[in-house]
């Protein structure tokens, strides 16, 4: 009898153990599946963006401690001599404030124009859609491009128009003189992207509910009104989106740059980007070029970062 | 009196309109300017541009020239095609992960899916020039991965991950019904079948909308080609155009004649899919 009993105890206890062996197995097997879905979904994009972004960008900031020159087989770690000598670079800090100087005034001229733009293009007018396709055509070609045409119509067409009708402002290439070619930069850079951000104003115009516009009529309120008090407030999301894209795109300029001006003349209009590229493959400081090009992401960060703040303050939901 | 002012307010809304109409139309002439300059002096003669840039046309009539001398010269179909494959298979490489990426992202709740995707938003702000010189070090100088097609569409769709994954993430938490999956995982999918069957098919619009800017971003993009292809019969577009602008920068003809066959192909697909495009940057932009 008590054989019995032991042997079903026995038996129990097997069943038992066998029991949590299998939930511990279907544990582990619940683990390993995570990481299998993992590796299954996320797995080829992570590898991407490690390789591309995650492990440059961390070798980038080992990059800044060495002297070296893109080349030879030997870097020495240096400490912080590139982060003195970056602030000791009065190259960088001139193209840097240049650069400050163009996003600034470039950034308020896109918002006006697109902002007027958008207006006009929402009160119903015919071939409203042409014209909306129309101003965005530039932002279909890349800045190389732009750039190689804008020299053009600045070098030989404003000047055969000033020669003509003779107005002293195009009579020189703008291109020549430095305080011209930084407002050449900025004049095709505000032709680009007004058309842009114009698509984002006509969508928040869009967006501005029809009830409340309708409401504010019956009460009373003049045109003007209706747009300080109503429209202007909706809109402040799509301000803080354009103000955001415009400054950021133009923070890194590039392209643009190159073809238009290409720096010149006399390395007056060199800005950040360009400057940091030179540094690196032209003269062949690495380090110092990398630790420049970290010192301008710091800047973009806390610009954007900021305005993102601030614009995010004044939005009024919908 | 009530219908005389209606009548005059009328009047005035019409002429209200026609000068709105009349500023646009001039403003959008002025906006083109550049192109048509463009395209007007490219069928001209090198002396007749010089001469007179604003002139419409040559005395000697138009010349398609130019055009058959910057075509051969420019490589343009080599370039164009380099072009093409490259901005087409990463765009099919990072539409295809990202979306499987946030799927996966939207769905799980554990440690390591929310810290990746932090850490890839997070990343979204690194611009291109910080990354640009380690970039070359590694694939360059360590690996010797240069002068590959290949080595571009891997690095394109290491940079396309983040907008696109940013922006899938947001589409799949607000439109895909967990309920239809939870169907099919009932009915026996397996996770592939279900995402490809089933979830895939609903990110269309999504996948629309990033086909439009990626294709913007890769087709146009000079720097990250310019570091990576150094050899001429590997040139894309962009870069064809510059070397192309170095070489005969005094020959305007020809370089005017290699920019409208560099914009042409854009303008093209623009006429046709204009909608598209113009929507798919609107959603691009206030989504992200």
């Amino acid at each position: 009898m008590l054989l019995i009993w032991k042997v079903i105890g026995n038996l129990r206890n097997k069943k038992q153990a066998e029991r949590k062996r299998k939930e511990r197995f279907y544990e582990k097997n619940a683990m390993s599946n995570q990481i299998k879905t993992y590796i299954m979904f996320a797995g080829p994009a992570m590898f991407f963006f490690f390789a591309v972004v995650i492990i440059p960008f961390i070798y980038g900031v080992y990059l800044t401690f060495t002297n070296w020159d893109g080349i030879s087989e030997k870097k020495e770690l240096i400490g912080i001599t590139n982060y003195i000598a970056v602030f000791q670079d009065g190259g960088f800090w001139s193209a840097l404030l240049l650069t400050l100087s163009y996003v600034t005034v470039s950034t308020i001229l896109v918002q006006v124009i697109a902002f007027l733009l958008a207006y006009l293009l929402t009160s119903g007018l015919k071939g409203q859609n042409f014209f909306r396709a129309g101003f965005f055509t530039p932002n279909l070609i890349g800045g190389i491009v732009l750039g190689f045409i804008w020299k053009f119509v600045f070098s030989k067409a404003f000047t055969a128009f000033g020669d003509m009708i003779s107005i002293p402002l195009f009579e020189s290439s703008w291109l020549s003189d430095p305080i011209k070619a930084f407002f050449a930069l900025i004049l095709v850079t505000v032709w680009q992207y007004s058309g842009y951000m114009m698509l984002i104003y006509v969508a928040g115009f869009v967006g501005v509910p029809k009830d409340l516009m309708e409401a504010a009529s019956i009460d009373g309120c003049t045109n003007i009104q209706r747009t300080r008090h109503i429209v202007i407030p909706m809109m402040v999301q799509s301000f803080s989106i354009c103000t955001f894209l415009t400054l950021t795109r133009c923070f890194m300029v590039y392209d643009l740059n190159v073809s238009l001006t290409g720096g010149e003349p006399y390395g007056s209009t060199i800005m950040a980007a360009l400057y940091v590229y030179q540094k690196a493959f032209k003269s062949k400081q690495y380090g110092l070029g990398q630790a420049e090009a970290l010192v301008l992401f710091v800047v973009v960060a806390v610009v954007a970062v900021t305005q993102y703040y601030l614009s995010r303050k004044k939005e009024v939901e919908a | 009196m009530t219908k005389g002012k209606t009548v005059a307010g009328g009047r005035k809304a019409v002429i209200m309109n026609l000068i709105k109409l009349v500023l646009l139309a001039s403003l959008l002439v002025l906006y083109m300017i550049p192109f048509f300059l463009i395209l007007v002096n490219s069928f001209k003669r090198k002396i007749t541009i010089i001469k007179n840039p604003l002139m419409l046309a040559d005395p000697k009539g138009f010349s398609f020239e130019n055009y058959s001398s910057a075509f051969w010269e420019m490589n343009y179909l080599r370039a164009f095609g380099n072009s093409l494959l490259i901005t087409f298979v990463s765009v099919v490489f990072i539409v295809l992960f990202a979306s499987m990426a946030a799927y996966f992202f939207a769905r799980t709740r554990s440690f390591a899916a929310k810290f990746s995707f932090s850490l890839i938003v997070a990343a979204m702000v690194i611009p291109f020039q910080t990354i640009m010189i380690p970039l070359i070090s590694i694939y360059g100088n360590m690996l010797g991965m240069l002068n590959m097609r290949s080595t571009l569409i891997f690095m394109n769709t290491g940079f396309g991950m983040g907008l696109a994954i940013f922006i899938y993430y947001g589409f799949i938490r607000s439109g895909v019904p967990v309920s239809l999956e939870e169907a099919a995982i009932i009915d026996g999918c397996t996770p592939y079948q279900l995402f490809f069957k089933i979830v895939f098919p609903l990110l269309k619009p999504t996948t629309a909308t990033l086909v439009v800017l990626d294709v913007l971003w890769l087709w146009n993009d000079y720097l990250l080609p310019s570091l990576i292809l150094g050899k001429k019969r590997l040139y894309t577009l962009p870069l064809s155009t510059y070397t192309f602008y170095g070489t005969y920068s005094s020959d305007l003809g020809k370089i005017m004649a290699g920019l409208v066959l560099t914009i042409l192909p854009v303008i093209v697909i623009y006429l046709i899919l204009q909608k598209q495009i113009i929507s798919g940057v609107v959603a691009g932009a206030v989504k992200a």
